[in-house]
């Protein structure tokens, strides 16, 4: 498999804290990769690095060879990049519909085709019934699907989910976790996750990198990742195995 | 156009067409002081559409909105006056002027991530300083005043837009219906989500690829744009401006009171707002005259009472209200067709 995101040696400090060092690891295309840690690991702040929400200090970011550091986010998306938020980001008085819409639109410029699009992007989410509702009406697990749909709809190569399962229930756990392994079986889809529901990180993913302090501490399959002293050690033992409320240890 | 007002229900449409119909046949029945009023009202109406753009649609406070009517007025009567050229040529100098304005606002303020509050400080800077410009600008008869010929009141010539007070209200009547459609065009175009993509969240509309400066900047100057044709009106109507009345702060803030009573965001809204704010505004005034009492600044006081009235009690303004309760509109849900996206 060819490589389609490459994170190489990438560097942030926030007034003398190093939220991120000197972090590398890339995504095969086709993949589902997961990148794990406790809280604090620096995982958000690299999620944001590829997502130009701001420049890294040291290192860049590559999407098919193509340098994507230095890029605002509009053109990060524009390279291929969709991202949802960890705390979402919904557009509140729009309708559902609307919300992915303006996703659509993106490389739709035509209403009428943006909005087919979107509303096939719904039933993919299993959000079609609540389509002509006001975003700000739903249940948090329906955001959270909102705002993988919403940046679906941008038809990115790759898929960047900032803690989409956290506050699900199991069942939405593995409902959502179908639902994506659907979208990479059916479309290819190459998916980057940060994940604290064990669950879904080890239903889903077929490589896991392990962040902590800002530093990768670990990276491989996630049968051999869970077993990495390093990582246990990280995560007090236990709370890999389980993971079933969807907190993080 | 068929989507034009497809989330009015059919008593909506109807509403519509005889309110449409009313305002057709004012100067039918009207004596002069009551088309003037309407006339005022109608101003306001159309001034606050074009404000709604920025503010309504794209979420960027503008609270400078009198430098694009000084600019428009200043700049098609400059060209009447001095050099002959009708208001309908002298409409483009005062819209390429007004848009010019927004577009270094926009760049300025857009370009350095001011935002909000500061950002609202900013149009009042602008508009403040070409305000004292004005003062010093002899050409154009600086604080003294400008003066545009008094035409013949009972004729009309609609090329240079001097006539009855029946020819300047349907001119104002023309706009108003224009920057309706105009706007509802607007909002169902790619742009319009874009806007209202950067109204609720700016992060997430970035996200999504949207160049978040470009369609901020884009909304700033059609707004201006639009602003300035009622400055073009404004100068013709009154024949006289003075930098201290159409640049002043006061100005802007009134400018605002439509939409902002009427309902932010909504198509509507100003229009209502408006025929809600203006008349009471006269009656006030007048009942206060009448009671023989010299109150100068009444109507500010009941601006003020108006503002906090709807900041307390319908925040979202007065149209989403009405229109809610006289089933005007579709609520949200009723049909497949409906958009909870746009406010009617």
């Amino acid at each position: 498999m060819t490589t389609l995101l490459e994170v190489d040696n990438l560097s942030k400090q926030f007034r003398g804290l190093r939220a991120v060092s000197n972090v590398s690891f890339s995504v095969p295309e086709g993949a589902i990769v997961a990148l794990i840690g406790p809280n604090g690991a620096g995982k958000t702040t690299t999620f944001n690095l590829i997502a130009g929400v701001m420049p890294p200090n040291e290192g860049e970011v590559r999407l098919a060879g193509r340098r994507l550091t230095g890029l605002r986010p509009d053109q990060v998306c524009a390279a291929g990049v969709g991202r949802t938020f960890q705390l979402v980001k919904p557009f509140g008085d729009l309708s559902v519909e609307d919300n992915v819409l303006v996703g659509a639109l993106h490389r739709r410029p035509r209403i009428a085709d943006a909005r087919r699009h979107a509303v096939q992007v719904l039933e993919l989410l299993e959000l079609g019934p609540k389509r002509h509702q006001i975003a700000r009406g739903l249940t948090l697990p329906e955001r959270k699907r909102l705002e993988v749909a919403r940046a679906l709809a941008t038809e990115p190569r790759i898929l960047l989910l900032d803690e989409v399962m956290a506050g699900l229930r199991p069942t939405e756990t593995d409902r959502l976790v179908e639902v994506l392994r659907d979208l990479n079986r059916d479309t290819g889809m190459t998916i980057l996750l940060i994940e604290h529901v064990m669950r879904a990180v080890m239903a889903l993913s077929s490589r896991v990198v392990v962040l902590d302090h800002g530093v990768r501490i670990s990276e491989g399959a996630p049968a051999e990742v869970v077993a990495d002293p390093k990582v246990i050690e990280v995560y007090l033992g236990s709370a890999l195995e389980s993971g079933e409320e969807g907190s993080g240890p | 156009m068929t989507t034009l007002f497809d989330q009015l229900t059919a008593r909506g449409r109807v509403a519509l067409g005889l309110f449409a119909l009313a305002l057709l046949a004012v100067p039918f029945f009207a004596d002069g002081y009551l088309i003037s009023v309407i006339t005022l009202v109608l101003w306001f109406a159309y001034v606050g559409q074009a404000w709604n753009v920025m503010m309504g649609f794209a979420g960027q406070l503008s609270l400078g909105h009198s430098l694009y009517v000084g600019l428009g007025a200043y700049a098609s009567a400059a060209l009447f006056v001095h050099f002959g050229v009708g208001p309908w040529a002298g409409v483009w100098l005062g819209m390429l002027a007004a848009t010019l304005a927004g577009a270094i606002i926009g760049t300025l303020g857009f370009r350095f991530a001011i935002r909000g509050v500061h950002f609202a400080l900013l149009t009042i800077a602008f508009a403040e300083f070409t305000r004292i410009a004005f003062d010093h600008i002899g050409w154009l008869g600086g604080s003294g005043g400008f003066f545009l010929p008094v035409g013949d009141a009972a004729g009309a010539n609609p090329f240079d837009l001097r006539g009855s007070p029946a020819l300047f209200y349907y001119v104002i009547l023309a706009l108003t219906f224009g920057a309706l459609a105009l706007c509802r065009r607007l909002l169902h175009s790619r742009i319009g989500y874009f806007w209202l993509a950067i109204r609720e969240d700016q992060e997430a509309a970035q996200a999504v690829g949207i160049d978040v400066f470009r369609a901020k900047l884009i909304a700033v100057m059609i707004s201006a744009a639009m602003t300035s044709l009622g400055g073009v009106f404004y100068a013709f109507f009154y024949n006289n401006l003075f930098p201290e009345q159409i640049f002043s702060v006061g100005r802007s803030i009134e400018l605002i009171l439509a939409p902002v009573i009427g309902g932010i965001g909504t198509l509507f809204g100003p229009i209502f707002g408006a025929f809600i704010l203006t008349p009471l505004a006269e009656l006030v005034t007048w009942g206060v005259e009448s009671a023989g009492l010299d109150m100068p600044g009444i109507k500010q006081i009941f601006y003020g009472l108006a503002l906090v009235a709807i900041v307390v009690y319908r925040p979202e303004g007065v149209w989403p209200w009405v229109a809610r309760h006289l089933r005007l509109v579709h609520q949200p849900g009723d049909q497949p067709s409906h958009r909870a996206g746009d406010r009617p």
